[in-house]
């Protein structure tokens, strides 16, 4: 690691006010801290989110719940709270990393990073989420803008999130079998509004919506109502681990195995 | 530049010098010497460095000593009592769960913790819970039989 300097912030807005310039926040470090070993970035300084307790827990509210940025994906995964409102939430967060992963990454870190192979972007855009920060609020849709890219600004901190309950949901993940991160992630939420489909780790932009899947998902919601569309595998990943045309196989494959599954 | 981090490490308090960038395994192997932890991969996929930070396996070679500021850890060298190895321990050695034992101290960490959240695992849960310990010799097969053994030892 190249050195920097380290401050644990006292609270929101200790963090947002010393988050700028080559400043980085550090929630759980489990994305950060081996990028930072491999010297892919070179902060000036680390501020420490690990301090802040009221950014830590699970509020049941209005049929949803809202997790504060600190929760960590153990935590999540454990919750009585989330396992009843939205219990593909719950399955999503056991599954990422492994136990020790999960106990120290937050689903505050995850979303701010925006990894494309990241599974918390699908939940939230097909659920609807909103993201909460220090500064405003953000709908899921237009939160995340790219490749590890957000409408996060300087100074801006991620506080909570906030699911609103789908009436049936599931996430079904087709792992990279040496890494296990999601070669492709789809996440299905029939809402209120409609059904939601995000796809995860297959697209060169990071998490997106499936219109053409939520349409005939609309009209019919079962698996089968996908076998006549067809998903292009233009703007897909294309990679050692995968070719385009084979992720957009898979979309189709999980995305149908996640209807069949959501509950 | 230096500055102090002061931890509890297996009911000792401890302090000492860090850079900011020092890692709590390197904090844990260097500065205090409890060469029981130990680093294999250094990129949080092998669990050879798995400690419990205040009651919680974490990898300690992708945090930061000073995020374990006022913690309580727990290393391998801090579970047998009086001489006495712990249950779990004792299990790995009855039921031959390591052969070179490199991966042994996170495995048999990661274990506990499991047994923390599951006193009565089944094989596939036990299986699913070392997702984050590799093993290159023995092939799981006895780190689990270990590990069950462990379990119920631990009851």
């Amino acid at each position: 690691m190249y050195s920097f300097e380290y401050q644990k912030a006292g609270s929101v807005a200790d963090a947002a006010k010393a988050a700028t310039g080559e400043a980085k926040l550090v929630a759980g470090g489990m994305t950060l801290i081996p990028t930072l070993k491999l010297r892919l970035a070179q902060p000036s300084k680390l501020v420490d989110l690990g301090g802040l307790k009221d950014l830590v827990g699970i509020k049941a509210e209005g049929g949803g719940v809202t997790i504060g940025a600190m929760t960590t994906h153990a935590a999540v995964a454990s919750s009585a709270e989330v396992k009843k409102a939205i219990p593909a939430l719950a399955a999503l967060a056991a599954g990422i990393g492994d136990p020790a992963v999960r106990n120290r990454g937050t689903i505050g870190g995850s979303v701010a990073n925006n990894d494309p192979a990241a599974d918390y972007p699908a939940a939230c855009v097909a659920l609807g989420a909103t993201i909460v920060t220090s500064k405003r609020k953000i709908t899921a849709d237009d939160f995340f803008k790219g490749l590890f890219e957000t409408a996060l600004e300087e100074g801006e901190v991620i506080t909570a999130i906030s699911f609103p309950a789908p009436e049936k949901a599931a996430y079904m993940k087709f792992r990279n079998p040496a890494s296990r991160y999601a070669l492709v992630g789809v996440f299905v939420a029939k809402t209120k509004g409609g059904v939601r489909v995000a796809v995860t780790g297959a697209g060169e932009g990071g998490v997106f919506r499936k219109k053409s899947f939520e349409e005939a998902l609309g009209k019919s919601f079962a698996g089968s109502a996908l076998d006549g569309v067809k998903v292009d595998a233009k703007g897909l990943n294309s990679d050692i681990h995968a070719s385009a045309d084979y992720r957009a196989h898979l979309i189709k494959v999980m995305a149908k195995r996640a209807v069949d599954a959501a509950k | 530049m230096p500055t102090t981090v002061s931890m509890t490490v297996n009911g000792k308090k401890v302090s000492g010098q860090v850079e900011p960038r020092t890692l709590l395994v390197q904090f844990i192997r260097e500065t205090l010497g409890l060469t029981g932890t130990h680093v294999g991969c250094d990129t949080s996929q092998c669990g050879a460095c798995v400690v419990h930070v205040d009651g919680k396996s974490v990898k300690s070679c992708t945090m930061l000593a000073a995020q374990a500021e006022g913690a309580n850890v727990l290393t391998i060298e801090g579970l047998a009592t009086d001489g006495k190895l712990h249950p779990m321990q004792e299990a790995f050695r009855e039921h031959h769960g390591l052969q070179c034992g490199f991966c042994t101290p996170g495995m048999v960490m990661s274990a506990i913790d499991l047994v923390k959240n599951n006193k009565n695992p089944s094989e596939h849960e036990i299986r699913e819970w070392l997702e984050g310990n590799i093993c290159r010799c023995t092939g799981y097969h006895n780190i689990v039989k270990a590990i069950a053994a462990g379990a119920k030892a631990m009851a």
